[in-house]
């Protein structure tokens, strides 16, 4: 049974999940706007000239992204900060295993140090999971429509097909780079 | 902003941005990020079913349009399996991303620039790709 401190712990998905959830219908009732955060990574690069057809268009529309991100950003610095003081997060006894056994052995913080610490900067394996990571989220969310939030969140509470289908393929990819590909990675 | 940083201290709360905890999904060996992820999905439900269907308004009277994504199989597989991937590598899908960077993690300027020279080569590249 994991302890539930409200102030300084992890949240179960069940107090966690419907606050989340409840972003729906505050962004729709205050602001008419309906959840999605990828567009802002197309807002930043609009703000950079280009030709491509597909950033012409007046960013301003997409001011209220902007600052919801910015938002995003700042929420999450200031609970990290204060209301967040687990040193480690507790997964499954399996997925530790399972890590394990792919070299894996400090699972203190929200990401593993021996990939992503900031002295790891000087192994390719860095660049790796950071930089080509960061390159397949944002080719494929763009090309896909939608994030987690866009698609996961609003798109399926709309009963969307397309959110449908691009949750589905999160999940196809995801699954099959977990357990096809990551192996490779992580040598 | 005040709902983005709702949503950024969520986020921290659920440790959605955690890598470790969206292993635990991949491998189907937890229910949290699907419990997040399910009960998330039926606030939302609800609430798109009944401003749909009472035609609710928003809180300073204005019509509320709920606009669907527009279906485009090809893009949303193939979109969606390199999303995958890169959800896998950083352990971030893209609000996590901003989260990430708000709590100070190094590792996350290079996901955001990653993340953002992706969507550039995309809008390049857009017009030569099947949708």
């Amino acid at each position: 049974m994991k302890t539930f401190h409200l102030l300084s712990g992890p949240w179960p998905w069940y107090v966690a999940g419907p606050l989340m959830g409840c972003t729906i219908p505050l962004l729709l009732f205050w602001g008419n706007r309906m959840l999605g955060a990828s567009s802002s990574l197309k807002h930043l690069c609009a703000l950079v000239p280009s030709k491509a057809e597909y950033f012409q268009y007046d960013v301003r529309k997409g001011y209220w992204n902007l600052t919801f991100v910015f938002g995003v950003c700042i929420g999450a610095a200031l609970c990290y900060r204060y209301f967040y003081e687990t040193e480690q997060v507790m997964i499954a006894a399996s997925t530790m295993a399972d890590l394990q056994l792919l070299g894996l052995s400090d699972f203190r913080g929200l990401m593993p140090e021996e990939i992503f610490g900031q002295n790891q900067y000087q192994q390719p394996r860095f660049w790796s999971f950071t930089l080509l990571g960061g390159l397949f989220l944002g080719f494929g969310v763009r090309y896909a429509g939608g994030c987690t939030s866009g698609h996961g969140f609003m798109g399926l509470s709309q009963m969307s097909k397309a959110s449908f289908l691009a949750v589905m393929a999160f999940f196809a990819g995801g699954m099959f780079f977990t357990f096809f590909l990551l192996p490779y990675f992580l040598i | 902003m005040l709902i983005g940083l709702y949503f950024g201290a969520l986020i921290v709360k659920s440790e959605a941005l955690s890598w470790f905890r969206i292993q635990e999904m991949f491998r189907l060996q937890s229910f949290h990020m699907f419990g997040i992820f399910g009960s998330a999905v039926l606030v939302g439900g609800v609430t798109v079913m009944l401003t749909k269907r009472y035609h609710l308004p928003t809180i300073s009277g204005e019509t509320i349009l709920i606009e669907k994504k527009p279906l485009q199989p090809t893009a949303h597989i193939i979109g969606g399996v390199l999303f995958g991937f890169g959800w896998v590598l950083t352990g971030l899908c893209i609000a996590p991303i901003f989260a990430l960077l708000g709590v100070g993690a190094v590792a996350a300027i290079p996901i955001f620039f990653g993340a953002l020279l992706g969507v550039y080569l995309y809008g390049h590249l857009q017009h030569k790709l099947p949708h």
